[in-house]
């Protein structure tokens, strides 16, 4: 269970957003819209615990995420703008070491399947700088086939997929949600996802003194 | 630990697939270290006495070098974001970084040093401490340097503020491992100042990692 009371965000002088409020149960999903700069990605390191709020407070289970730091980020995986990829590592080498640094190693074996499922085949000992933007991409999220983490976090994780890794994407994050976990992503498109589903819209409102979000209900 | 292992590993990887970057501090220490016996003139009694201090110089600076380049690919590729997320405290992962620096950037000096000693007409013995003495010392030059390489991390020209933060952090290993062997050579014991290089290395390799991390977590936000 993730619930957000009151986040905000400043840049310099600027209040990018205020007063965001959602909860997210298991198997539910959130899809975090606004236009470029709307602070999408602010949202999502402020989740993740990579940058303090500027207000308000996050719940993980009923506590302080501040308080159950340690539990929170072994339970959470988080794929940021940078997919954490070494250049000069080959997809299998970055794929074992992101597992061990999460805290959970993976032998070789579960490590090339992975790769393969997500379309990799044949490319698992080759170093990542020769694969193109979205076979970097399938790298990184190769880790979702390998995770336990019960809440994920990915910020524009349809970025540079064909629509073949679009759909199988999709059906990696329709099982996460079936497996009772917690989804929370940025994305411009209309994605269709199993399970309760909610988008957040960040931007300015009309009322400028005090910008607040909406919150649509889409049953999906 | 795990988590500590597959760091080391992947940063000793990441150098065995770019050897260039550590051949080039290797090959600096050689030159800057041979270029002084060359400038100097081979006058024995005079060698003996710059050795110490010209072979430590060579090795802090060609520790510098590598230095930008501890953190600022991590955080550039996004790396030190997953780290930070990871249940292994950071502290340990960025200690992990900074043994793999050492490995790839002190310890060749380490081994290196005894042979480039000889320009310098010292004795075996001599050459003893100073591999003693950089072998204690080196690590230290590694651990410091972490905390400025965390702390200039994303400022703009940071190599060269770097420089000027951590060199001068640099002095009391530079005062101990130089005043070790100067003190072999003329004849006093040199156990006094690798006994207090020894104590800077067990405070760095306790209080850098920490350090190194606060900074890195600034950074981060």
């Amino acid at each position: 269970m993730l619930r957000a009371h009151g986040l905000a965000c400043d840049r310099g002088d600027r209040r990018l957003f205020s007063a965001v409020d959602f909860s997210l149960a298991p198997g539910e999903w959130l899809q975090v819209e606004g236009a470029n700069g709307a602070g999408k990605t602010s949202l999502l390191r402020m989740l993740a615990g990579l940058a303090p709020s500027a207000d308000g407070h996050i719940e993980w289970d009923g506590q302080p995420v501040s308080n159950v730091r340690d539990e929170f980020h072994a339970r959470l995986l988080y794929l940021g703008h940078a997919p954490a990829i070494k250049e000069d590592l080959s997809a299998l080498e970055n794929l074992q070491t992101a597992a061990a640094v999460a805290g959970r190693p993976l032998d070789e074996a579960t490590a090339l399947a992975a790769l393969r499922r997500i379309g990799l085949k044949g490319r698992e000992d080759l170093p990542a700088r020769v694969l193109s933007q979205g076979q970097k991409r399938r790298v990184a999220l190769a880790r979702l086939l390998c995770s336990q983490a019960r809440l994920w976090i990915l910020d524009e994780p349809f970025v540079a997929l064909d629509v073949a890794a679009v759909s199988q994407l999709c059906s990696i994050l329709d099982e996460h949600l079936s497996r009772g976990g917690l989804l929370v992503f940025t994305s411009h498109q209309a994605v269709q996802l199993g399970g309760i589903g909610n988008t957040l819209r960040l931007g300015p409102d009309p009322d400028a003194s005090r910008p607040r979000p909406t919150i649509a209900e889409v049953q999906a | 630990m795990n988590a500590f292992i597959a760091i080391v590993r992947r940063d000793l990887l990441l150098a065995a697939r770019r050897k260039s970057e550590v051949f080039t501090a290797l090959f600096f220490f050689m030159i800057v270290v041979s270029l002084f016996p060359l400038g100097i003139g081979p006058e024995t009694a005079m060698l003996r006495r710059i050795a110490p201090g010209v072979l430590w110089v060579a090795a802090l600076l060609a520790a510098m070098l590598s230095l930008n380049r501890l953190f600022a690919a991590d955080h550039q590729d996004g790396t030190l974001e997953q780290m930070s997320l990871s249940p292994t405290p950071l502290a340990l992962l960025v200690s992990g970084k900074v043994l793999a620096h050492w490995l790839t950037s002190g310890l060749p000096l380490v081994l290196l040093a005894p042979v480039l000693g000889l320009q310098f007409d010292l004795s075996p013995r001599a050459l003893g401490v100073l591999m003693v003495s950089l072998l204690l010392g080196t690590p230290v030059l590694s651990l410091v340097g972490a905390i400025g390489a965390a702390l200039t991390l994303g400022v703009r020209g940071g190599g060269v503020l770097l420089s000027l933060l951590v060199l001068p952090l640099y002095i009391p290993a530079l005062i101990f491992g130089a005043g070790a062997v100067e003190a072999d050579v003329a004849g006093l014991g040199a156990g006094g100042h690798l006994s207090l290089l020894g104590a800077l290395l067990a405070l760095g390799v306790f209080f850098a990692p920490w350090a190194a991390t606060a900074a890195l977590r600034i950074a981060l936000e």
